[in-house]
């Protein structure tokens, strides 16, 4: 197994890497059609206003942010600022800004970034990206009424902006957000949601609610030569079927794929090179609610992930299109460790545990689960006959996706299945099992264990980052061995593009995100196209 | 005239204001909410405070009694409310969808009305004929087909292995567009019709009045044309407008198949994350749109048949 999840690291490099190696030339112009796969329409151009992938696809062609992700390195970087410097106590930075321009003309300066970030957090204007600025000092004040800002932002000329943060942790994980973009101060914020004004690389062109979002080249784009693409359609299509049939037919550039089409390309000889694969930061889990009394027993959680052969439900219902799970964090974290096992399919080893806790009888509990086919009920009826076989009877709650975080929310469920975010920032997304962590932030299993909090308060104190990934790998192989949730799959996305893209990047965070600006389209493209 | 069509605008008020009561209620019972669905993706939950002011802003922290009383208050006052996804006007959410909406339906039902009812016509004029036998399996099979994988057949056939016309999208200008949803929508409706049609036909050929006119010596043509289309179009404006009616409903998984931006995906959508306003909103435009339909073809049939008086 881990040789296998070595080899998959290394190959996603390599794809990586001969990505960029044939993207050495790239060529301007041409129109690029893309698609937002997740639903039929978008909810609001302006992303603060949203918390859905789907707007975040086109958030990213139109907005900047203080940081953004970089895919290659797996690690945010500075976008909106040329340089930073960090404070001897390592909790305040000064950035100093770049030359930027907003889509309507306006330059970007300092006050910008401050107008932004306490709109962001602002309590009256309820925006979900208010998560992200929590780590600043001062939006708690803020948050609570005790401040009329936030006290953490400090403009130090029109170039220069300070912010001091309440903790050690790196910055840019929060602030690369594209839920956290940065826009002009002098813009009315009530034309955001319908003409957006960003310092992203495109501009918006035309929007037909529930179809398409069309956008230009942005020509005062910040990043020299960038981008190499004259228009950019992204086609809202939620429909799996038919993306299929539109790219074949040549009518998209590309097609995020779900298991069954992954297997059909793999095997089409005319699909099956130009696909991207990638380990996504997202956990596949079954999370056991310790309200019910066995799930109290640590035996009785670890004998569920030995009776369980994931192994085979990847290969079989999930046709490979995911990486087996060995803990939390996904591969790509940089806290992931290489030399961690996952639990072995073992019925015996998981009778004995079962019998060690006091439950050789049997013990019943029910799995509320969305129809998703990757990590809903499909995969529950796939696991009771292997639970059954070592005296664990599971019955299914089905319910649709909004009533799941409900009911998990609410505390009320005996066990879940749900694919969560467990990176790309391995302190922030281990600490969701911190015992102070309340479950209607991410604890959804009320996870508490002594050691594990005294692990995650020792990362969060820890400026160096080599050794704070060291205690972060302990914390995780810790919640393994405590299993609070069964650990099915890390999801492997994929995406099919046409022969005459280029600059595609296997982004973990999200493969449907990409970096638009590196994309560009050769002369093999069809005349659509040019 | 006018009185009738004043009636019966005010008869659509109570079916307006029970269709209301049904769908707040429903939502109101199930499990899941607005604030769930902003958290359904599996990323962090929501910090408390924004979820408190999210409830509060939308009026979802006030009783159940007084969210309707606020809801038929603004209703009186023809506003929709604020959609909790977009926090836009309601309208401002449905009215740039309705006029493809309204296309589309037109399109699928032009389609059905051209196709249908001349071959329930000329399947009934030789009953019991080859074409007669082909025609009528035809409609069984177009009324039990799935629209959705109808869909996809016609996005197999005549995009992906003929070329001939686009598999999705939606260009307000272009006719190559409307052409795969239109067919996927109106053969249900043209199938129902040829078997209509075909029904009238033969029930008004065997009428009194037409053996009459036979041994009067009127032509065959002459008697189709003139006596028995017209006391079959009764029948068929009855089929024609209940299944346009329902078009616009029935048109949901069509728009979502082929990316069309109409009301029907804007309820898929609107629904999937508990944005009431825009289902209250949506499904009162279906309705709406619905009844006066059926208002029309009450109004068509004293045009077409001086024996029925609508008033």
């Amino acid at each position: 197994m881990l040789t296998r999840l070595g080899l998959t690291a290394a190959l996603m490099l390599g794809m990586a890497t001969a990505t960029l190696a044939q993207d050495a030339t790239p060529k301007d112009g041409g129109r690029f059609v893309y698609v937002a796969p997740y639903g039929s329409s978008i909810t609001s151009l302006d992303i603060t206003a949203t918390p859905h992938t789907q707007d975040e696809i086109v958030a990213k062609a139109i907005n900047r942010s203080l940081y953004k992700w970089n895919p290659e390195s797996g690690k945010p970087e500075l976008a909106l600022a040329e340089s930073v410097e960090k404070s001897a106590d390592g909790k305040t930075y000064t950035y100093k800004l770049r030359d930027a321009t907003f889509h309507n003309g306006d330059k970007l300066d300092a006050d910008d970034v401050i107008w932004s970030y306490n709109r962001l957090a602002d309590p009256k204007k309820a925006l979900p990206g208010a998560e992200q600025m929590l780590q600043i000092a001062g939006v708690a004040e803020f948050q609570a009424g005790k401040a009329d800002h936030i006290s953490g932002l400090k403009k130090i000329d029109d170039k220069t902006v300070q912010i001091t943060f309440i903790n050690l942790a790196e910055p840019g994980w929060n602030l690369m957000s594209n839920f956290a973009p940065i826009y002009s101060k002098d813009y009315p914020e009530d034309q955001l949601a319908s003409k957006p004004n960003g310092l992203g690389p495109f501009k918006l062109a035309n929007y037909v609610p529930g179809s398409k979002v069309e956008l230009v080249k942005f020509d005062d784009y910040y990043e020299e030569g960038k981008p190499h693409l004259d228009k950019l359609a992204i086609m809202l299509m939620g429909e799996a079927s038919a993306r299929d049939i539109a790219f074949r037919n040549g009518e998209i550039d590309v097609n995020v794929l779900g298991p069954v089409q992954y297997e059909a390309y793999g095997q089409d000889p005319a699909l099956k090179d130009h696909i991207l694969e990638v380990a996504e930061v997202y956990t596949r889990n079954i999370g056991f609610n310790p309200k019910v009394e066995a799930f109290k027993d640590k035996r009785v959680r670890q004998a569920i992930n030995y009776a369980i052969n994931k192994d085979l439900i990847v290969e079989k219902l999930l046709k490979n299109k995911a990486y087996p799970a060995v803990s939390w964090l996904p591969i790509s974290s940089p806290a992931f460790d290489k030399s961690a096992k996952p639990y072995p399919y073992d019925p015996e080893k998981a009778k004995e545990l079962l019998k060690e806790a006091g439950f050789e009888t049997g013990l019943k509990f029910s799995v509320t689960a969305t129809s998703n086919e990757s990590w809903g009920v499909p995969i529950v009826e796939a696991i009771i006959p292997m639970l059954a076989k070592v005296g664990i009877k599971v019955t299914t709650d089905p319910v649709e996706s909004s009533v799941l975080s409900d009911k998990i929310l609410s505390d009320n469920f005996e066990a879940f299945i749900w694919s969560n975010s467990s990176g790309p920032d391995p302190l922030k997304y281990l600490t969701c099992f911190y015992s102070k962590t309340p479950q209607t932030a991410c604890n959804y299993v009320k996870f508490s264990n002594a050691d594990f909090d005294k692990l995650i308060e020792q990362a969060g104190n820890e400026t160096d980052p080599a050794k704070q990934n060291e205690i972060l790998k302990e914390a995780n192989n810790l919640l393994q061995e405590e299993a609070p949730i069964w650990f099915f799959n890390y999801n492997k996305a994929v995406m099919a593009y046409q022969p005459w893209v280029h600059g595609l990047k296997p982004n973990a965070m999200e493969l449907a995100i990409q970096d638009y600006e590196d994309i560009w389209i050769d002369a093999s493209a069809p005349a659509s196209r040019k | 005239m006018l009185r009738f069509i004043f009636r019966r605008t005010l008869q659509m008020i109570p079916t307006l204001l029970a269709v209301v009561l049904i769908i707040f209620v429903i939502f109101s019972v199930i499990p899941g909410s607005f604030i769930s669905s902003l958290m359904a993706e599996g990323r962090n939950a929501m910090n408390a405070d924004v979820v408190a002011h999210l409830n509060s802003e939308f009026g979802l922290d006030k009783p159940l009694l007084v969210r309707l009383g606020d809801y038929l208050w603004g209703l009186a006052h023809f506003d929709l409310g604020i959609s909790y996804r977009t926090r836009e006007p309601v309208w401002n959410v449905i009215e740039p969808r309705l006029w493809p909406s309204i296309k589309l339906a037109l399109t699928a039902m032009g389609f059905a009305v051209v196709v249908g009812v001349p071959l329930g016509f000329l399947a009934a004029l030789k009953p019991g004929s080859l074409f007669d036998t082909g025609t009528m399996m035809m409609a069984v099979s177009g009324l039990s087909l799935p629209e959705f994988w109808l869909g996809l057949l016609l996005m197999y056939v005549f995009a992906l292995q003929l070329g001939w016309l686009p598999s999705f999208g939606y260009h307000p200008g272009s006719i190559k567009h409307i052409v795969l949803p239109a067919i996927a929508l109106g053969v249900s409706p043209m199938a129902l019709l040829a078997r209509t049609t075909r029904a009238g036909v033969l029930d008004v050929m065997n009428a009194d009045f037409v053996r009459t006119a036979r041994a009067k010596g009127l032509t065959e043509p002459r008697l189709v044309f003139a006596h028995v289309t017209r006391n079959v179009l009764v029948l068929v404006l009855t089929t024609l407008g209940l299944q346009f009616g329902s078009l616009m409903g029935q048109a949901i998984v069509i728009e979502a198949l082929f990316s069309w931006p109409g009301i029907g995906s804007l309820l898929v959508d609107s629904v999937s994350t508990r944005d009431i306003p825009v289902v209250q909103g949506t499904v009162i435009v279906i309705v709406l749109w619905f009844l006066v339909i059926n208002m029309l073809v009450d109004v068509a049939y004293a045009a077409i048949d001086p024996r029925i008086k609508v008033a």
